[in-house]
């Protein structure tokens, strides 16, 4: 087994100053303390398409948005309960991710595999936020214990349990992994071009389909997303 | 006659059973996947979602946030009846999916597909699916939950015969390759692969392999065994792992189902179990015992039968 253990481990705050952002290396291992909030399709349209004033003070409450649903309940007294947390895929909002960048103020966006580098450069660099991947992406029951208070629920009627705007109060939260520096460039895109190289060894002895499909590419260090 | 609040009452336990706790089979595959994993970010991975489980059980929490979407596998010995019949059947095990995602808590995942409504207790218009196989002899239920995770990891395509096992190697490959990057298919996996039926048993039978299978077992047809040697091995050196780091862990095993198909095609389906491979499994009895396993025994020499009539073999009786 690889040295598992090698890789720098950093607390964050949530509201992260641009100095600590720019120590921060691809790879690194974060744990985060403060606030953060769950916001994904359901809360970015609300708010940007249909116009919607956001029911929190952002990014003074938070600036970290988490995109996420949480495997929780409330109860008919109100009474909240919430078990693991986990990212969901990011790539899906890439539409959105500058206009609520600009609108939120966030410096940190959690979820699961990261965006694009062209997106960081674009949308993430400008305002001066980062990416932080989740780990697994399973580690939901590590992720439930670093929460130490759900503080807040919004648009829960409007939006639904899994698509609300969950507030939550979070203490050594993680792990998460430095995914997007402050120069946009992209960890699993460094990676993806280590593993392209080796790609067309494992294909020898294969064969393309005899029928093929719209929108096929034979360039396999190409993505899917 | 099995009793309707038995079978109830056992279902709420699996339901909260598969979410909170690995399968033993699956653990040994991941403890071996990262003794046996080289790079140093995918190691990290595997290390971490080993303390995930651990986590997962002391605190009784979900091992994962997105609980998936639960569905059941129902297996009825010919001899069992049940109290209330198929349809106090189906209204409890809703009712067990409704219970548990208040319960323990599951995340409320299932939605109208296209007005988005939500329950709020993953039960819906066909929604937990429940589905049925039959064994001869026994007066038994079988109840499987599986919680499925992964919008990733799954595609079908019509291969022929022309397309060799060389096509249906390249088509295993693309899946891995295509949904492996950035993790997107939350591997290692254990990676079902349906081969023949229909476009849609051929889902069926792909998905199967991928949950109802444990790791370790293999396809009786010896030949079909040696594919599933192959293709985990194969799928271990694309030189990607957890997460699409750089590594050797994308596959914990391979699960290879076959049906037969039109003479002209080779339909091919690939299916990924993530990391969170959650299924749970109990046996309720006509007298009321309740037993507990982790193999779903889903896949008996009387499903895999190719004869018209059925003559049991000496050596299965146990299945039954
Ligand atoms: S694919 Fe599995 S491990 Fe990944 S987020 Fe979904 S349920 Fe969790």
């Amino acid at each position: 087994m690889a040295d598992a253990g090698k890789f720098k481990k950093v607390r964050l705050s949530t509201e992260p100053t641009p100095e600590a952002l720019a120590d921060l290396k691809l790879g690194d291992v974060v744990y985060l303390d403060g606030t953060v909030y769950t916001a994904r399709e359901g809360a970015y349209m609300r708010a940007l398409q249909d116009g919607a004033p956001l029911p929190m003070t952002l990014p003074l409450e938070s600036g970290a948005n988490f995109h996420c649903s949480p495997a929780a309940s409330i109860a008919e007294d109100g009474t909240i309960a919430i078990g693991a947390v986990t990212a969901t895929a990011s790539f899906r909002f890439s539409k959105w991710i500058g206009e609520w960048l600009a609108l939120s103020g966030a410096k940190l966006i959690l979820g699961k595999g990261g965006m694009t580098s062209a997106d960081y450069k674009r949308h993430f660099v400008p305002h001066g936020a980062i990416y932080l991947t989740t780990v697994g992406y399973g580690t939901g029951a590590l992720l439930g214990r670093g929460i130490t208070r759900v503080k807040d629920v919004h648009w829960r009627k409007e939006l639904g349990l899994a698509q609300a705007m969950w507030v939550l109060e979070v203490s050594n939260f993680g792990p998460f992994i430095v995914e997007s520096d402050m120069n946009g460039d992209s960890l699993f895109e460094r990676e993806n071009k280590k593993i392209a190289a080796g790609l067309a060894k494992v294909y020898e002895g294969t064969r393309p389909a005899v029928l093929k499909r719209f929108g096929e590419t034979d360039d396999r260090s190409d993505e899917m997303i | 006659m099995i009793s309707i609040d038995v079978i109830q009452e056992t279902a709420e336990k699996l339901m909260a059973q598969a979410a909170i706790e690995i399968p033993d089979d699956y653990l040994t595959g991941l403890k071996q996947a990262a003794d046996a994993e080289d790079g140093d970010l995918s190691s990290f991975v595997l290390q971490a979602m080993l303390e995930n489980y651990e986590a997962a059980k002391e605190d009784r929490r979900a091992m994962c946030g997105d609980t998936g979407c639960p569905r059941w596998y129902v297996k009825l010995g010919n001899d069992a009846r049940i109290e209330g019949g198929p349809v106090a059947l189906e209204e409890a095990l809703r009712r067990a999916t409704a219970n548990a995602t208040q319960n323990v808590p599951l995340r409320p995942n299932r939605v109208h597909p296209l007005w988005r409504t939500d329950h709020d207790n993953n039960v819906g218009i066909g929604a937990p699916e429940i589905e049925y196989g039959f064994e001869p002899g026994g007066d038994w239920i079988d109840l499987t939950t599986v919680h499925k995770g992964g919008l990733f990891g799954t595609d079908y395509r019509m291969l022929f015969p022309s397309d060799g096992i060389e096509g249906i190697k390249r088509f295993y490959l693309d899946s891995l390759v295509a949904f492996g990057k950035r993790g997107l298919a939350c591997q290692p996996a254990i990676i079902g692969i349906g081969l023949g039926g229909s476009k849609d048993t051929c889902m069926v039978l792909g998905k199967r392999a991928a949950c109802l299978r444990t790791v370790g077992d293999r396809n009786p047809d010896p030949k079909i065994a040696a594919l599933e040697e192959e293709f985990k091995e194969l799928g271990n050196s694309i030189g990607m792992g957890a997460m699409g780091f750089v590594g050797n862990s994308m596959v914990i095993d391979c699960h290879i189902e076959v049906g037969y198909c039109h003479t002209g095609g080779m339909q091919m389906s690939v299916h990924a179990f993530c990391l969170s491979s959650r299924r749970a499994v109990a046996r309720v009895h006509g007298d009321g015992r309740v037993e507990h396993r982790t193999d779903p025994e889903w896949f008996t020499p009387f499903q895999r039968r190719e004869t018209v009539g059925w003559q049991m073999p000496e050596n299965s009786k146990k299945s039954a």
